[in-house]
């Protein structure tokens, strides 16, 4: 089946988790990653038993810092 | 508020644009803005909007500049090693416009001072590194009903959003809680392109001036995705998330608390 990841089409096999799908895309830091799934942001505690489907429009929002090293603690 | 006329010299680009005008500049000088953050980020927010004529900004920073911030950090020169962000950062603003008021905060921004600074501004700017800083400041500003922009950058990658809390999907939303520590590279390990903060934080510093005059669509229910290397933006559209911890149905976190330092960055 066909996903939409980030925008682009990625064939990947069925009956994939969102959990095997961060395997499968290499996603080395997954708790560095928040999922939507299309449209709607998915719980990190529901991963495992999120099973795609064919068409699902998938982002992977990567957890970024940047900036000033020493404004909060 | 009357302009003067060196002031209506100095801002004649955005008066004759017909979405300022003279009534909006005089709302820019009446302004406010806090920036958390005197770094890569803070630094072309606070030079945009000291030369936007934001009439009072404020920068909190608890750092001194160090050699390596010299690399993106542009409010900062090499004169300027070893002395507090804060007070380089007001140097080179009211350099570029006396105008403006800048209000240091040579402090780190914590639970039990959050809400108290943040509450006598319109708009507050996140550019902090740390995940901690940025939840505990996407949580005050939920609580005090403060907009504000976030945003991140990690080598090549930036992203940045606008909250309206309450009204659009906040950074909790999104990104729920602090990832656990040592989950990803620090951001001195990762490395950052040096002109990427100053892309991503130009766009907050835009998204301040809109929002502030009202004027445009600001990055609500968007999170728009920068990467340098392609030279491509994507905007991924968000909703608010009924599970939100901090603004969904039931939400949990209603006080707030200093979370453990958490690594910088990220990604895969």
């Amino acid at each position: 089946m066909e996903l939409q990841i980030n925008g682009e089409g990625v064939e990947v096999g069925d009956a994939i988790s969102v959990s095997e799908l961060l395997k499968v895309q290499e996603v080395k830091m997954p708790d560095m990653v928040s999922v939507e799934l299309n449209g709607g942001i998915i719980q990190r505690d529901t991963f495992d038993t999120t099973v795609l489907a064919d068409g699902d429009k998938i982002e992977f929002m990567y957890f970024m810092g940047g900036g000033s090293r020493r404004s909060a603690d | 508020m009357n302009l003067s006329e060196e002031q209506i010299e100095r801002y004649s680009r955005h008066i004759i644009l017909s979405e300022v005008g003279g009534k909006g500049q005089e709302k820019l000088l009446a302004s406010k803005v806090l920036l958390v953050g005197a770094g890569g980020l803070g630094s072309p927010v606070g030079l945009y909007l000291a030369a936007a004529g934001i009439g009072t900004i404020g920068v909190i920073d608890g750092d001194v500049v160090d050699m390596t911030n010299l690399q993106r950090q542009v409010l900062h020169s090499t004169a300027d090693l070893g002395r507090p962000k804060v007070e380089s950062a007001k140097a080179t603003m009211t350099g570029i416009n006396p105008d403006v008021e800048v209000k240091t905060y040579y402090e780190l921004l914590k639970a039990d001072n959050a809400l108290d600074i943040i509450k006598d501004y319109d708009f507050i700017v996140d550019g902090m590194d740390n995940f901690a800083g940025k939840f505990l400041l996407a949580d005050a500003c939920h609580m005090a009903g403060k907009a504000y922009s976030h945003a991140g950058i990690l080598r090549f990658d930036g992203q940045t959003m606008t909250v309206d809390p309450g009204k659009s999907a906040c950074y909790r939303c999104v990104f729920n809680a602090p990832p656990p520590a040592g989950s990803g590279p620090t951001c001195s390990q990762a490395g950052v392109l040096g002109v990427l903060p100053g892309v991503i934080g130009s766009i907050q510093a835009t998204e301040a001036v809109k929002y502030l005059l009202g004027i445009g669509d600001c990055l609500m229910d968007r999170l728009l995705v920068y990467n340098a290397l392609t030279m491509t933006f994507r905007n991924v559209n968000l909703k608010k998330n009924s599970s939100c911890a901090l603004c969904g149905e039931n939400p949990t976190i209603t006080e707030l608390k200093d979370a453990e330092q958490a690594v910088c960055d990220l990604k895969a």
